[in-house]
Order: C-alpha cells, then sequence, then structure tokens
C-alpha cells in the first residue's frame, strides 16, 4: 500500500543575515493513513518548517525549498502548481497552528472563517456551508453553534478557538492535519482522528504529548532527523544520544523525584556555523573523533524501522536499555 | 529537594488579597459595568528558604498574585506582609528601600531584556538604581561574577542580548535578579519558555543559587513536573482561588481536590506504555471567565463531585490532614 504522505529528502534553506541557514537539511520520513506521527525537536531543529514546507508554505525570500519531493497520495506536491496547491491547502490537508489568536482573523465572524473554506473547495451555497460548519462546531463540542458562529475569535476563549481552529482543519473531510504544538486541542484531535480516519502529524517539543499520543517519531535536530522509529523503541531503547540525554533531562511525575535533574549540557547549534561533522557532537557524552568528520546518515539499529544517524548507534542501543 | 519545612519563621504572608479590573462601557460617562476578578481572596505564607510552588492554568491569576506581592500590581484589597511589614502601607521611599531584598525573575528572556543595553548594563541597572555598588569599577567587577555565578563567561558583559540564546537569555535575566543580593525571589514561568534540553540546566541553577544564597522562592509554573522536582510546598488556584495546599509530595502523592486530581491526570508522562495504561479523562467545560465566575464552589459546574450545595456555598480552605489544606466541601 502506498503511504498518505512520503517527505523524500527534503531541503528547505533561509537565507539570513549571517549566512544561508539549512533549517531542513535532507529529511525523510512517511506517514500511513491513520496514523499519528509526532515530530519532535526544539526551537530551531527545523521541526516546524519541515511542516510547513510540505504545504509549501515558506516565505520567499528569504526562504526556500531546494530540494526534495512530497507525495501525498503519490503525487508529488512540489509539481503542483500554486492553484492546485491552494486546492490541497484546507482540503486534503488540514492544518491547526500554535496560535490560534493570530491565526484566526479578527474582523471575520468564525462562522465566515469556517464557511470561507468549506465554499474555497467545495461547490457549494452558503446555506450548505453554514449548515456544515453548524455540523463542525458540534464535532469539535462546541454548544450553541448557531450562536458561537455569529461570533468574532475575540468574544470566544482560547481553548474555543482552538477548537474553531480544528473545525476549519477538518471541514473539507482531509486525510491529514497537521498540527503545529496543538497542546490543549490534542485530546479532541485524537478523538477526531479516530473517527474519522485522518492521519495526524503532530509537531511538538512536548515528549509526553509524543508518548500519548505519536504511533511513530521522528526526533529532528540541527535540521536533520536523528532518530526515528516505533514510539516503543525510541522511548524504551532510545539509540541516538540526543534522544537519550532529552529523555534523561525532564523530571517525570511517575517516577521518584531526583535529587538534581541531569541536563543537556551546552547550547543549542548555531546553524550558520555549522561543520562537516555531526551537530550534536559538542553536547554529546558519547562522541569520539571520527564523529568530527560526518554527518552520519540514518541507518537502521535493532529492528528495522528503528533508525538512528549516530556512529555509535548499535553500540549504544546495547547500554540504552529501558529508559535508564 | 530538602524535607517540608516546619517551625521555620515566616518571610512573607499574604492576607486576604483580591486583585480585580474594572470593565468600562462609554464613551463621554465611563462607568464601571462588571469586573474581572483575576485574584479573589488569597491567603498565603511562604516560610523563610523553602519553595513555594504557585500552580494553575492560565488565567487562573497565578502571574497577577505574583505581581501583587511585589506591588507591581495595587491589590484591591488585602495585606502583603513581608518580615511583618505590610508593604501596602509603606510610602513609595519606604517601599523603594525594601525593594533590593524581593526580586523577579520573567517568563519570556526575549522580551524581559531590553534590547538596546548591553549584558553588562542590564546587569549593572538595578545597582545602579538603588545606589548598590556606585563605584564603577567594582560595580564592573560584580557584574562579571555574578555572570559567572549564573553559569555564563564574563566576557559575555560587552554582549547584546540577541547574541544569545534563550538558555543564556534567562542567565542574565537571574544574574539581574542576583544584582541587589536578594532573599525572595519570584519566578514567574522562568523556565516555561526555554527548550527542553535547557530547561534542566536552568532548573539546577536555581536549585544551586537557592542553596549558595539561602534564598526564597515563589516559583509560579503551570509545569507540574518541574515544580515537583524544585517546590517543598505547592497551593494549587482556579479561577483566582486556592484550591489547594499542601507539602510537594503529599499534593502529588495524594491529591484531593478534584480539581488538582485533574490538572494530575492531564500531564502526561513520557513513555508509551505507561500512558497507554491510564486512564485518561478530560475535564468537562471549558475554565469559566472571571467576569461572572460560577456561584459558590468556582469549580462546581465542571467538578465530577460536585453536589447540589457547592453552586450555593463558597467552600474555605480547611486542614483535612495535617498541614494539607483543601477548598471542597465533599473531600473528608
Amino acid at each position: 500500500m502506498v503511504p498518505l504522505l512520503q517527505v523524500k529528502d527534503l531541503h528547505t534553506e533561509f537565507r539570513t543575515g549571517a549566512g544561508v541557514v539549512r533549517a531542513v537539511d535532507g529529511v525523510s520520513y512517511a506517514v500511513e493513513q491513520g496514523e499519528t506521527v509526532a515530530i519532535v525537536g526544539e526551537s530551531g531543529s527545523g521541526k516546524s518548517v519541515s511542516a510547513l514546507s510540505i504545504l509549501r508554505l515558506i516565505s520567499e525570500p528569504p526562504g526556500r525549498i531546494t530540494r526534495g519531493e512530497i507525495l501525498f497520495l503519490g503525487r508529488d506536491l512540489m509539481a503542483l502548481s500554486d492553484e492546485e496547491m491552494r486546492k490541497v491547502r484546507g482540503g486534503d490537508i488540514g492544518m491547526v497552528f500554535q496560535e490560534p489568536m493570530t491565526s484566526l482573523n479578527p474582523v471575520l465572524t468564525i462562522g465566515r472563517q469556517i464557511t470561507e473554506t468549506i465554499e474555497q473547495h467545495r461547490q457549494t451555497d452558503r446555506a450548505a456551508a453554514h449548515k456544515r460548519a453548524v455540523e463542525l462546531l458540534g464535532l469539535v463540542g462546541i454548544a450553541d453553534p448557531a450562536r458561537r458562529l455569529k461570533q468574532y475569535p475575540h468574544q470566544l476563549s482560547g481553548g474555543m478557538r482552538q477548537r474553531v481552529m480544528v473545525a476549519i482543519a477538518i471541514a473539507c473531510d482531509p486525510k491529514l492535519i497537521i498540527a503545529d504544538e496543538p497542546t490543549t486541542a490534542l485530546e479532541l484531535m485524537n478523538g477526531l482522528r479516530r473517527q474519522l480516519n485522518v492521519a495526524l502529524i503532530i509537531i511538538t517539543h512536548n515528549l509526553g504529548v509524543v508518548a500519548r499520543y505519536a504511533k511513530r517519531v521522528n526526533v529532528m535536530y540541527a535540521g536533520r532527523i536523528v532518530e526515528s522509529g516505533p514510539a516503543a523503541a525510541i522511548y524504551h531503547n532510545p539509540c541516538h544520544p540526543y534522544t537519550i540525554a532529552l529523555l534523561r533531562s525532564v523530571p517525570r511525575l511517575d517516577r521518584p523525584r531526583q535529587a538534581r535533574l541531569d541536563p543537556v549540557d551546552g547550547q543549542p547549534p548555531d546553524l550558520t556555523r555549522l561543520d562537516q561533522g555531526c551537530a550534536f557532537r559538542p553536547r554529546c557524552r558519547f562522541a569520539v573523533d571520527a564523529c568530527a568528520n560526518v554527518r552520519p546518515p540514518l541507518h537502521s539499529v535493532g529492528c528495522a524501522d528503528h533508525l538512528s544517524a549516530c556512529l555509535r548507534g548499535d553500540e549504544i542501543r546495547t547500554v540504552s536499555g529501558p529508559a535508564a | 529537594m530538602t524535607a517540608p519545612l516546619t517551625n521555620v519563621p515566616t518571610i512573607l504572608e499574604v492576607k486576604g488579597l483580591r486583585k480585580s479590573y474594572p470593565i468600562s462601557e462609554g464613551i463621554l460617562a465611563r462607568r464601571m459595568v462588571a469586573e474581572v476578578k483575576a485574584v479573589d481572596g488569597i491567603d498565603l505564607t511562604i516560610r523563610r528558604g523553602e519553595t513555594l510552588g504557585l500552580v494553575g492554568e492560565s488565567g487562573c491569576g497565578k502571574t497577577t498574585t505574583g505581581r501583587c506581592i511585589l506591588l507591581l500590581e495595587r491589590p484591591t484589597a488585602g495585606e502583603i506582609l513581608y518580615d511583618s511589614v505590610d508593604l501596602g502601607k509603606l510610602t513609595h521611599r519606604q517601599l523603594q528601600a525594601l525593594r533590593p531584598r524581593f526580586q523577579v525573575i520573567f517568563q519570556d528572556p526575549y522580551s524581559s531584556l531590553n534590547p538596546r543595553m548591553k549584558v553588562g548594563q542590564i546587569i549593572a541597572e538595578p545597582m545602579k538604581v538603588h545606589a548598590i555598588e556606585p563605584n564603577a569599577s567594582r560595580r564592573a567587577a560584580r557584574v562579571r561574577e555574578l555572570l559567572s555565578i549564573c553559569g555564563l563567561n564574563p566576557n559575555f558583559v560587552d554582549r547584546y542580548p540577541h547574541e544569545m540564546s534563550g538558555g543564556q537569555r534567562q542567565r542574565i535575566g537571574i544574574a539581574r535578579a542576583l544584582a541587589l543580593a536578594p532573599e525572595f525571589i519570584i519566578c514567574d514561568e522562568a523556565v516555561s519558555a526555554l527548550d527542553v534540553s535547557i530547561q534542566a540546566q536552568i532548573v539546577n541553577l536555581l536549585e544551586d543559587l537557592r542553596e549558595r544564597f539561602r534564598l526564597t522562592y515563589l516559583f509560579i509554573a503551570h509545569d507540574l513536573s518541574v515544580v515537583r522536582h524544585l517546590c517543598q510546598r505547592v497551593a494549587v488556584m482556579y479561577l483566582g482561588r486556592i484550591v489547594e495546599l499542601a507539602d510537594c509530595d503529599e499534593l502529588f502523592d495524594n491529591p484531593l481536590h478534584p480539581y488538582t486530581r485533574v490538572l494530575l491526570d492531564a500531564v502526561p508522562v513520557p513513555d508509551p506504555t505507561v500512558e497507554a495504561g491510564r486512564k485518561f479523562r478530560p475535564v468537562k467545560g471549558e475554565v469559566p471567565s472571571p467576569i461572572n465566575p460560577p456561584s459558590g464552589c468556582v469549580f462546581h459546574p465542571r467538578c465530577p463531585i460536585a453536589v447540589e450545595g457547592c453552586s450555593r456555598i463558597r467552600p474555605q480552605l480547611r486542614e483535612i490532614r495535617p498541614s494539607h489544606w483543601v477548598a471542597c466541601s465533599e473531600v473528608r
């Protein structure tokens, strides 16, 4: 079966005053129908840019997708015209952004914002679109939809604005929803994912959220996926030093209190000053001399779909054990 | 992590704190039509040397509480007793003289540092304002010392904030808070905006500083895992009120208020196997508006154990077990 989405060797760059930043530097992954995939990373890791690149929402200049294929149901989104691409966004692929306050239009009623999406993508009249909007608000659990549709974003609470964002994202029966740091709406989206059989890409820095919702996980660092695999493998047997360090650095409510946290040392990488070596090397407790020479490609460790981009990935696998 | 403190002198006492903001209407004749009760009657004691956590969702009034304690906002009612001195009764000059003793670390290391000032100037500024180290070369030496205490290269004095990463900026905010050698620091979401890999560094730094300078913290946060790690006691706020207050381990091992239980249930654990086995029941509804808060117990419309009386009677904090206070009529 063809995966719903295949991202192949995606490269996105930004030209900045300090030089060219390769925000996404050769990222490949796949999403199956109806599954939840997490892209985990910190600010500057390229997680949001890689998702925006799928929708070709990179403003050019300064940004540019320089290479790669994005196959959605076998069709390369990179080859589509702008007109065709607009049909995909909000149609087959829905989006939920982090900030509902800034991504909703403050001068349009939420009803208009929902019906606008429907009218853009479906051959319907206003009345039918309105009917669908009422139905959508019901789906996302907003009571009294007829009244709410006449309101403006500022009249709704933050949680309700998030729900409206979700309603817009699912308005045209998408097959995939991309959600950027959707903290509070996740429970709702997870329910809808099952109900509507839509796949979900969650972009987040929150390891707990990933563990709760994602089936597959891609960990990003400095523009690349450094570890990829089923959630259970990533959490119980991490094979990249960055993943190990991340998991160790967070305090956990289900464990006894620690005397001291175990942070990841050093600072996040400066993307304008990367060399040919592994970008995590300066902060890595496992680094050896050879790490200065190459940024190692992803290779399978243990099982076929568990990948690590660490020279010592196999070796680390045998010691990392069940989340030490 | 230290043992719960008892019989330790109080550094700060908050009595009946209220803060409401008027909502006005009309163009010529402005009249108040409603008010937002951001903080609605809070009593709190902070003991010298402890870290008290103040947790709750956004909009619950925890930040306003912190700002009122520092008198960055004038409380609508209530007393703030700092070392038994009622801050509200002090003259501007008297308050100014006390200010070096209590400082604040803000959430956002991007907006809380002046982008036009160099790091050295930012840290020296409070010393200048309070004329604490009038000698310029001694002040410069102190700035370098503060940078190194906070784990930064002393040569960063000549840099600008935009040249720094988020974690480094937060260290600068901490160095600035330490510049006046305070005894009490309010950390308002001080690690929330930081990347996961940096958060633990700053948490460890805050712990080191607490030991080294015998600091007292009010740690305002919504991340319960961090609060549990750092605090000795925790107060849970909901819609402007404290609904539960207990020693840290007691609160997390044995939460009694239905709201606290919901909050704890909502925290995901970074382990898919543990998560798969958990029953997650999202709380029904949303946080109501503080403009027209529900009558009686403010949590009753969402509460899984509410009874008929909950909509009429506002529950007071009661000591249900030793040092474990709960504002719920149904908890025994």
